[in-house]
């Protein structure tokens, strides 16, 4: 796994120039930039209306840059819908978790996206044997494949969601505010998944309010203010003061 | 987590999933037929010839009731299914006293495709809540079908296909309840085995969760009620060859019966989960009441009260179920 890392360490998984996006007269994202290379979490931090959303909707596919380049494994990508990114390899876990609460586990692992067999009808038993095997691998522990989501706990909600983007994801996940809604237990399981995702090579980039978190599971903080990206520090090299400084101004660059 | 823990978290969803809502129109179903089989026992309640009639006379419920299945699944709701049942059934009888069978019964099918596919485009692209695209129609059509004919019934006379919808047998058993048998199996199929039904239940369940997953939500909309309209159709084409004529009353008081036949048999108003054997079940449990209490020399008031009586009941057990 470690030859691996290294050998497509060189390239960034995704990698944004120059990006821009006005909503009419607003500028919402100016000229961001930043690369994601696989096995590495990056986090994305910045106050409320910095444009972390905004910029999570355009490398999802949801909007459209208005200038700049997404380029994904060196290959130049304009998208223009979810359903576009995600054939990119791209994956998002939702705050609201985009789950499905009547269906079973295995449904929402292949919400959309469900395997048929040769008569053209659902493919239960390869649905049911791919979600256990993943579920047991990211150890997110839920009673049973075909368990309802609105019997799960908050934090094996989580585990399901993430599971699925995992499941689908081969290049980059993003994480929009992955344990919001969890309790103290909660969210240090959630975190370990989040923390396993590394050994599958997969570039991460998370959304949080949480410094504390941030600062536990990220090798890279980028701070985005007013649309502008302030600053790219390594994890280890940088403290909670200069991050919250960056954050709200007090130091440029 | 302890292997203890785990085992009574297993237990516990379990339990979760053995709900009374699920299986209630399966005691419901038993228990009427018990109770009407002991205090009807001396009024031919148990007759081979009754029970078979109950079935026949079910068949166009149960096919309306298939075709709501699919509606309530994704979490819209046709109204209008009633009225169609009048307009499809006249459109058909009319059509085939000019130009034959296989004329009339597209224009059956037919009407009941192109007013689902009205229902459906207003829903799904002008973005109308169901209920009012539906309630305008249902008023629409009830006027469509007075005006078609003046308010005079039509007779059919076509034997071939009083044979097909109505009267006749094939093998033994009455062309109605083949109609049913095939009606409830392909949609069976389709609702639980085929990746539509599956996307059916997630845009019922949370349409944006199915848009992000790359569900084209409109379009399952769209086709739920297409699919309810031409059921519909179909109601009407067996309408109208059981009576051997057609009239606009057809099918317009049939809509309470089919949401009460739909909720008893499990599927939540409000989308996400459904069953169409459970609304195969409800359809004959509701035929089954309304025989066994004229049996029992019901009014057609008192018949409606009870009923009103049973769908209220319905309502509340399978709201208190999704808001669990």
């Amino acid at each position: 796994m470690d030859a691996k890392v290294i050998a497509s360490a060189g390239q960034p998984v995704l990698k944004l120039q120059d990006i821009s996006k006005n909503f009419g007269g607003i500028t919402a994202i100016e000229n961001f930039s930043l690369e994601v290379y696989p096995g590495e979490i990056v986090a994305l931090v910045g106050d409320n209306g910095a444009g972390k959303s905004t910029l999570i909707k355009i490398i999802s596919g949801v909007h459209a840059p208005s200038a700049g380049t997404i380029t994904i494994e060196g290959q130049s990508v304009t998208m223009s819908s979810a359903t576009m990114a995600r054939s990119h390899g791209i994956e998002v876990v939702y705050q609201d978790l985009a789950l499905a609460d009547q269906q079973t586990v295995y449904m929402n692992m292949f919400l959309g996206r469900e395997p048929v067999t040769r008569l053209g009808l659902l493919d239960r038993r390869k649905m049911i044997a791919d979600t256990e095997k993943l579920v047991k691998e990211l150890d997110v522990r839920i009673p049973s494949a075909h368990a309802t989501i609105r019997d799960l706990s908050g934090g094996q909600r989580q585990g399901v969601a993430i599971a699925r983007a995992t499941h689908w994801a081969n290049k980059l996940i993003l994480l929009d505010e992955p344990t919001a809604a969890l309790g103290v237990a909660e969210t240090a399981k959630v975190e370990e998944i989040v923390q396993s995702l590394k050994q599958r090579n997969i570039g991460v980039l998370m959304i949080s309010h949480s410094l504390d978190q941030v600062f536990r599971l990220s090798d890279r903080i980028c701070v985005l203010r007013r649309g502008k990206q302030i600053g790219v520090r390594r994890t280890a090299e940088t403290s909670k003061n200069e991050i919250i400084a960056m954050i709200t101004g007090l130091q440029e660059h | 987590m302890s292997n203890a823990n785990t085992n009574a978290a297993v237990a516990a969803s379990f339990a979760k999933r053995i709900n009374l809502q699920q299986y209630v129109v399966y005691f419901g179903f038993v228990a009427i037929f018990l109770f009407f089989a002991i205090v009807l026992k001396d009024s031919g309640f148990l007759t081979v010839r009754n029970l078979s009639n109950i079935v026949l006379q079910t068949a166009p419920v149960t096919i309306m009731a298939i075709g709501l299945v699919f509606v309530m699944s994704a979490g819209e709701i046709d109204l209008s299914i009633g009225s169609t049942v009048g307009v499809t059934a006249l459109a058909a009888a009319v059509t085939i006293n000019q130009y034959g069978l296989v004329a009339g019964v597209l224009a059956g099918l037919g009407a009941g495709l192109l007013i689902g596919l009205i229902n459906g485009a207003m829903v799904a692209y002008v973005k109308l809540p169901s209920f009012l695209v539906t309630l305008a129609t249902l008023g629409l059509l009830a006027g469509v079908s007075r005006s078609m004919t003046d308010l005079r019934s039509v007779p059919v006379i076509h034997e071939t296909f009083v044979g097909l919808f109505g009267s006749g047998s094939f093998l033994g058993i009455p062309s109605l309840m083949w109609w049913t048998a095939i009606a409830v199996a392909a949609g069976h199929m389709i609702y639980r085995e085929t990746r539509f039904g599956a996307h059916v239940l997630a845009t019922g369940d949370n349409a944006r969760a199915a848009s992000v997953s790359g569900i084209n939500v409109p379009r399952i909309r769209l086709t739920v009620l297409m699919i309810s309209g031409t059921l519909a159709g179909l109601a009407g084409l067996l309408y109208a060859g059981r009576l051997q004529a057609a009239k606009y009353t057809l099918g317009e008081t049939d809509l309470m019966t089919v949401i009460a036949a739909v909720i008893v048999g499990g599927t939540l108003l409000n989308g996400g989960k459904g069953s169409i054997i459970g609304a195969l079940v409800g359809s004959l449990m509701m035929g089954m009441l309304n025989n066994g209490l004229i049996l029992m020399g019901l009014s057609v008031s008192d018949q409606m009260i009870v009923r009103g009586l049973i769908i209220l009941t319905a309502v509340a057990v399978s709201l208190r179920e999704k808001n669990r």
